[in-house]
């Protein structure tokens, strides 16, 4: 007990609340900004993190990624182009809300739903840490492999209206997502002698390009058609109640993935917003509103993206093992300040855990307030003219892009990125999946060929350990089902 | 502008069998059966069969394979600027620096985009260098400085 006094008392000092503060406002801004994101901003907090105690150091980056996370939504709703990969997955869904004059309410969720997912997955981080940590230690390249499909055919699910455009785009992704050396066998796939290729199409480029530039593009075809945006009505936190209350069981699950795949090293909020969101509107009683700005998937997307952030800390505090491509930068920090991850950190410095803990509850409660008034700013910068705005985003966009890898290529990946994600969604095509496609297609493809090599080509291997034939039955039912279900409703239509 | 279907479908169905073509120069992975080739080969696959999915489904419509009419001219030039704007910044930037470019380019967009002529400048500039102190002091990005290299801060 007086372990959590100290904590209390570290955690309370001016010191901390200041560097808290701070973060906070970085987080924020990096999140909001379309091209940096949540990694960027733990990555570009590490020099900071030198000159500070444990922690502030550690209250440092944790803050700044929770508001990054949630303030990739805001820039979503209000010019339909992500902040950051996690707010991909829903943000057409929050800009078709924008459109119908609740942009207010669209970020509300945003706020209050990440909050609460945040709080959710901190909960579980305390209180069942060891455990969780077990069982994602069992998870090998067979668990792993059926997770990673799932998560494929969860990005078919979000586009369920077009299915097989989305099945296109998907399957570009995952071909683009192929070029370069980093697969198992380091073999330089389609770079063509070009440097720049040998390490593949950088994921953050083309998402901006994808998302970003396109709209740009979309908006200098046609001006005067976004201009129509209803005018906002409605505060912030108007409706939450009502909106916790329909939808807990949403939020519970939302929460509950996310925690789950936070806690598997390699898989973070990016993945559990996808999920999330496609499962949302698989299991709603509504699913014919998706798409038209309907709050139920935003609200248990945005928990997930959130409680994923905690989850992710799981297998960091407990081995050492990073959650996500951020606690692995984390526990580079929590190395140099003494605190080693593993089992012992819970022996040896119990006060420094119970204040990482209370920095966790903190963050995810100052996030009302300064995600608040970050909203406020931010529905203010709509006011400006869109003939002035997308210029500066554009450029905005240019130097994130560049500033990835300070590569000139960058920037040619984005132009042709920017053209294709236009020309794609001209057309039909939904241009999601092209990025989920680019983000797991490396990972499928490694955890195949690493356990054939395990299995050593037996193909029955896959599902022998029970979690994998678990997780193998659930994605092959979700396939045959929803062919089923395909051609059920393709079979009543003709016969009507 | 609208391209069908089906020529989307063909230009498709084309990609993926230069890639399956182009597949089975690569090695095998010494020991195993499954090489780098089989993921490229398995997508490029599917890839095939949707394109043949989308090619029926696009002779079923009879949309024609490439519709012009409707085009507004008009909005052709702020799409091209910024298309050019973009390939501007690529090619030059490193000569001409990131303000210049960064200046011209914005200018070029909001002048296309029908900005008040009076506000063009002021705010290119302004967002220019809002932009350039962001990045280049606080963030540590190396922006060319191009041109303005006898006066860098």
């Amino acid at each position: 007990m007086e372990n959590v006094l100290t904590a209390l008392q570290m955690v309370g000092s001016p010191q901390v609340l200041l560097v808290m503060m701070f973060s906070a406002a970085f987080g924020l801004f990096v999140g909001a900004v379309p091209g940096l994101t949540a990694t960027m901003a733990t990555a570009l907090l590490v020099p900071i993190t030198f000159f500070l105690p444990p922690v502030p150091a550690v209250a440092a980056m944790v803050t700044a990624t929770a508001m990054a996370i949630f303030a990739g939504d805001i820039p979503g709703a209000l010019v339909r182009i992500p902040g950051t990969p996690a707010s991909a997955a829903y943000t057409d869904e929050s800009y078709a809300m924008t459109r119908n004059g609740q942009a207010q309410t669209a970020l509300g969720i945003g706020l209050v739903f990440s909050a609460i997912g945040g709080l959710f997955g901190t909960a579980v981080l305390i209180v069942g840490a060891p455990a969780l940590a077990e069982v994602a230690l069992n998870f090998s390249s067979f668990e792993y492999f059926w997770l990673v499909l799932l998560g494929l055919t969860c990005a078919v699910f979000i586009t369920s209206d077009r299915p097989l455009k989305g099945i296109i785009t998907l399957l570009l992704g995952l071909l683009l997502g192929s070029v370069g050396l980093e697969n198992p066998a380091a073999h330089p796939r389609f770079t063509f002698d070009s440097t720049d290729l040998l390490a593949g199409l950088s994921l953050i480029p083309a998402m901006i390009g994808l998302f970003a530039v396109s709209e740009i593009l979309r908006f200098a075809v046609r001006p005067q058609e976004l201009a129509q945006v209803k005018a906002q009505v409605g505060s912030v936190f108007k409706g939450m109640g009502t909106l916790m209350r329909r939808y807990k069981t949403q939020t519970l699950r939302g929460s509950v993935l996310g925690t789950a795949i936070g806690a598997l090293p390699g898989a973070g909020a990016d993945i559990a917003a996808w999920m999330s969101f496609a499962l949302s509107r698989k299991l709603s009683r509504e699913p014919e509103k998706f798409g038209t700005g309907h709050p139920e998937g935003l609200v248990e997307a945005g928990a997930a993206n959130n409680s994923a952030l905690a989850g992710a800390w799981i297998p960091a505090l407990v081995f050492g093992i990073p959650g996500d491509s951020i606690t692995a930068i984390v526990i580079g920090v929590l190395y140099m300040k003494n605190m080693n991850p593993g089992p012992t950190i819970f022996i040896d410095s119990p006060q420094n855990i119970y204040a990482v803990f209370i920095v966790f509850i903190l963050a995810n409660l100052l996030m009302i307030p300064f995600g608040w008034l970050c909203i406020k700013a931010a529905s203010r910068l709509l006011r400006v003219p869109r003939t002035i705005l997308m210029p500066v985003i554009l450029m905005f966009c240019i130097v994130g892009a560049f500033a990835i890898n300070n590569s000139q290529f960058d920037v040619l990946l984005l132009i042709g990125f920017g053209l294709l994600g236009w020309f794609l969604e001209e057309h039909g095509f939904p241009v999601a999946p092209a990025i989920l496609g680019m983000l797991l297609g490396t990972m499928l493809e490694e955890h195949f060929i690493r356990s054939m090599i395990k299995a050593e080509g037996d193909w029955m291997a896959f599902v022998q350990r029970p979690i994998a034939a678990g997780l193998a039955i659930f994605t092959i039912g979700v396939w045959v089902w929803s062919a089923w279900y395909g051609w059920h409703v393709r079979r009543r239509s003709t016969t009507l | 502008m609208r391209v069908s279907d089906t020529l989307i479908g063909s230009v498709l169905l084309l990609l993926s069998l230069a890639v399956l073509w182009h597949i089975q120069s690569f090695p095998d992975f010494p020991g195993q059966q499954h090489g780098p080739a089989l993921f490229p080969g398995v997508v490029a696959g599917a890839l095939a069969l949707a394109s043949l999915e989308l090619i029926r489904t696009g002779l079923r419509s009879r949309a024609p394979l490439l519709q012009l009419a409707g085009t507004n001219l008009y909005s052709l030039v702020p799409f091209a600027t910024t298309v050019a704007g973009l390939f501007f910044y690529y090619l030059l930037s490193d000569r001409l620096g990131f303000i210049v470019c960064a200046l011209i380019v914005l200018s070029a967009l909001m002048w296309s985009f029908g900005v008040r002529r009076s506000l063009v400048l002021p705010v290119a500039f302004v967002s220019t260098m809002i932009i350039h102190t962001g990045f280049f002091k606080f963030l540590k990005v190396p922006l060319p400085w191009g041109l303005l290299q006898p006066v860098a801060w």
